[in-house]
């Protein structure tokens, strides 16, 4: 650990009224995997993009293997051998896996692509860092875990050797995450470094050297992982102690709320996804769906939310779903935290105030005609509760960062007056101390005697939140156990298909 | 956040005045011209004199309500490149309802059925393609432009077959219902078309931005062009926005067709619509979709088409609709959403 990979200091950014960055700093040894964390717009991917040259810093210096860059662009910073691994993926769906990762930087055969060499290069490639992915299979094909390793394939085919990950494992199941790991290490086996973003304590603490944290913008600590623990790692971004692993009190689940039978489903390619599905949720209760990403979650939640046909029934308090419009359903006690916040969440153009009362127009406005006045003291109260940074509802929703985003959305969702939540993916890209508080409020309504359908990919969440857990596999509910007879084993046994159907209870 | 609203809503109007100023120039110079004397002239032939103020007046009139109609349309995602055959026949409407009334009926109820009958035949025009995209999909640029084709080939059968007065290609006067010109109560607008329906095409502006900014459907209105997918899971019904967006927008460019058979000519002539509606998605690009934006615009656009027939002693008027051109294809590069799109695709990320 002698040479700096990275060094930046004296780092600022300001984004019209907010200071993303202030005299932030950054010290990344080469070969070293090194965390970046800290609260909800504490400025980690504005400092992370400033290093790949996508966004030019106000002040500030950085330097590579002792060599300082200039220009802050991302061809420079490319040249330095830096270069960021996009989560939001910037892939060309129609073209294959070899050909987005030469994109750009073409082996030609005289004016032509030479299609050989690319798909060698991109085997080599995979060879040598131990991704794996078919060179000739289409973009449009792929899992999302495929897709990020084709984003990193991209990165390593441009000779980057410090490759920077704003939240890889976001969007990621639990065994395409081990996977991740796996290739990261070899990267670094092969002198590459790691920057990575990440707000999962665990995951921090199980591949990283250091850690950085950041808060309002600047550095605040620098951590041998080796020497702390992911309480003090906690403490260090929230500044108090944060505890996810609450004791749930014993509930009574009430009546049933929402019955689905034999529901089926379509996926977005016209293949079965859901084959008969059937499950209840009860008043008082929390049931969370377990599973590898793609084994029917997301057509679930699309037909109870009303963005896809189905077969069979959706019955909310006894109301057949199936005729209802999306606003119906919502009057008749449908919530929704969508997963893909970008296209179904958030109008991100619009303010905050106004992303706020997004399917509740009909309570903001009279006649017609918006209630402005009621529409600020509405946003001031939610921005307050749910503790949304920067604090001024005018903001467009596009200039937070992506966990208040997330914030703009849970606080819209559970301020309904609902009686049935469906929670897709709830705390993803949120804080620990975010979470804490959401995973309180998702218990207070179920306190209140709410339904709560969680999908997470993380099995951490279904097991501290729910009270009866099923697990989806190949579309089909292939266990449905009591939270005392779930743990990641048993779930992990079910969700690879490994153990054999069986329901309790 | 303000001040960067702001710059991004000037942006745009100022690089088209630098372009069209530069270019300009440039031609000036081409034909051998003195552009100071070119210049000084198409200021003297518009905002120089009553008449030349008036004639800018009566056209921004019509911009006005065509630059509204493609603005309210844009709000919803919707690209309406027909308010060329809305405003025509929301003309007609106007022109055949004042054929059919009374010529006693009091000047109220008369005008007040024309303009109604503009609004209808603009909005029924419009509806067809909204209909068309909420229902199948239907790519609303090319249902537009057919129905351009359709509406004019037909206002031109229906006046050159039944409806002409002989040897003319428009119909008979109109007797009641006729919208003054301005230089009844000020004289020094005499012998220019503008006229009191200027008051019209301001309130329309106003209205449309009390709709858009300050109403419930506004709000939804601008979320489905902001974010389908978004507005559909919020409950807007995506489809019934669409027509709605479109009926207003016929409604809008319907109205425009009011100046020239109300308050210039006082009947329904074919082809007057001159491309008027064409120039009105310019108008709103040059206006950022900003009721205020299109009303300065439109009176910009109105300038340079004014400005077109004082220059024609020095150089061809045709140098005008060059430059028109070329002011509109740099707004387009000047439109943030245009600028990253193009950005994008230079740097070869999809
Ligand atoms: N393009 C932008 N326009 C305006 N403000 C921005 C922009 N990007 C970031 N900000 C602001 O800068 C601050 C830092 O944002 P940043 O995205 O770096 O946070 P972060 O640490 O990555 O947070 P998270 O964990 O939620 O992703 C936030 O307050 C955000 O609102
Ligand atoms: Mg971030």
């Amino acid at each position: 650990m002698t040479t700096l990979a990275i060094q930046m200091t004296g780092i600022d950014k300001r984004f019209a009224a907010v200071q993303a960055n202030r005299g932030a700093s950054l010290e990344v040894a080469k070969g070293e995997i090194h965390a970046l964390m800290g609260e909800n717009g504490a400025g980690k991917s504005t400092l992370v993009k400033i290093l790949a040259g996508l966004q030019p810093p106000d002040a500030g210096q950085f330097f590579v293997d002792g060599r300082e860059v200039t220009g802050w662009t991302t061809p420079q910073a490319l040249t330095a051998g830096v270069a960021m691994v996009h989560q939001h993926f910037m892939l060309v769906p129609t073209l294959t896996v070899a050909e987005n990762v030469v994109l750009g930087r073409e082996p030609t055969h005289g004016l032509r692509l030479d299609r050989q060499a690319a798909v060698q290069a991109v085997r080599d490639l995979c060879q040598s860092s131990g991704l794996q992915v078919d060179p000739n299979r289409l973009v449009a094909d792929l899992s999302v875990g495929e897709a990020q390793r084709v984003e990193i394939l991209k990165v390593l085919y441009r000779g980057a050797q410090v490759l920077l990950l704003d939240e890889p494992t976001a969007v990621l199941s639990p065994p395409e995450v081990a996977e991740l790991w796996g290739v990261l290490r070899r990267l670094q086996q092969g002198g590459a470094t790691i920057v990575l973003i990440s707000h999962k304590l665990d995951e921090v603490m199980a591949i990283s050297q250091r850690v950085t944290v950041m808060r309002q913008g600047q550095t605040v600590q620098v951590l041998d992982t080796a020497q702390t623990t992911a309480a003090e790692l906690a403490r260090a971004m929230v500044g108090r102690d944060v505890d996810l692993d609450v004791q749930r009190p014993e509930n009574q689940a009430g009546k049933p709320l929402l019955r689905v039978t034999q529901l089926q489903v379509q996926g977005s390619r016209g293949q079965p996804a859901l084959l008969g599905l059937d499950l209840t949720i009860h008043a008082g209760e929390i049931l969370g769906i377990a599973g590898v990403e793609g084994n029917g979650q997301s057509e679930l939640l699309d037909a109870l939310a009303g963005l896809r046909p189905y077969q069979g029934s959706i019955k909310l308090a006894d109301q057949e779903l199936a005729t209802l419009s999306l606003s119906q359903r919502t009057q008749a006690g449908l919530a929704h935290v969508p997963e893909d916040r970008h296209q179904r969440a958030l109008i991100l153009d619009y303010s905050v105030a106004d992303n706020l009362i997004l399917g509740k127009l009909a309570e903001f406005s009279r006649r017609g005609v918006l209630d402005q006045r009621a529409i600020a003291a509405h946003a001031a109260e939610l921005i307050a509760e749910y503790d949304i940074r920067p604090t001024d509802p005018q903001v467009p929703v596009r200039g937070l960062s992506g966990g208040n985003q997330q914030k703009v959305v849970l606080a819209r969702e559970l301020s309904r007056s609902f009686k049935v939540l469906l929670a897709a993916q709830p705390t993803r890209g949120v804080d620990v101390g975010a979470i804490e508080f959401i995973h309180a409020r998702l218990r207070q309504a179920r306190a209140q005697g709410k339904g709560v359908l969680l999908v997470s990919s993380e099995l951490r969440e279904i097991l501290t939140l729910s009270d009866r857990i099923a697990v989806l596999y190949r579309g089909r509910i292939v266990a449905m156990l009591p939270r005392a007879q779930a743990s990641e084993s048993v779930l992990g046994a079910y969700m690879t298909g490994a153990a054999q159907a069986v329901t309790h209870g | 956040m303000a001040r960067t609203a702001w710059i991004e809503m000037l942006f745009p109007p100022l690089v088209a005045l630098l372009v069209a100023l530069v270019a300009g120039d440039l031609l000036i110079l081409a034909y051998g011209q003195n552009p100071a004397a070119v210049w000084h002239l198409l200021v003297d032939g518009t905002w120089g004199n009553f008449y030349g103020i008036g004639q800018v007046l009566y056209k921004a009139t019509t911009l006005c309500f065509t630059g509204l109609s493609v603005a309210i349309a844009l709000r919803a995602g919707l690209f309406n490149v027909g308010a060329e055959g809305q405003l025509a026949a929301g003309g007609f409407g106007a022109g055949l309802a004042g054929l059919l009334l009374p010529a006693t009926m009091p000047w109220f109820f008369a005008f007040m059925l024309m303009f109604l009958a503009a609004a209808l035949c603009g909005s029924a025009v419009a509806a067809v393609p909204g209909v068309l995209k909420a229902r199948f999909g239907a790519h609303e640029v090319i249902a537009t432009i057919m129905m351009n084709f359709m509406v004019l080939a037909l206002l031109n059968y229906l006046v050159a077959a039944h409806l002409h007065t002989p040897e003319t290609l428009h119909t008979q006067s109109i007797a009641s219902g006729l919208v003054p010109r301005l230089s009844v109560l000020l004289p020094v607008f005499h012998g220019s078309a503008a006229n009191w329906l200027i008051v019209l095409a301001i309130l329309a502006a106003l209205l449309v931005g009390v709709v858009l900014f300050a109403s419930r459907f506004g709000f939804e209105l601008r979320a489905v062009g902001l974010q389908v997918g978004a507005a559909e899971n919020a409950g807007i019904s995506v489809g019934s926005t669409w027509i709605r967006a479109m009926l207003l927008a016929g409604a809008l460019a319907g109205l425009g067709g009011l100046n020239f058979v109300l308050g210039y000519k006082g009947f329904y002539e074919d082809g007057f619509a001159g491309g008027a509606g064409f120039l009105g998605i310019a108008v709103a690009l040059v206006g950022r979709n900003h009721p205020l934006g299109v009303v300065i615009s439109a009176l910009c656009f109105a300038t340079l088409s004014q400005g077109g027939l004082a220059i024609h002693a020095l150089v061809p008027k045709q140098m005008v609709e060059v430059l028109q051109a070329l002011v509109i294809l740099a707004v387009a590069m000047a439109v943030p959403e245009v600028r990253t799109r193009l950005a994008r695709s230079v740097r070869g990320k999809p």
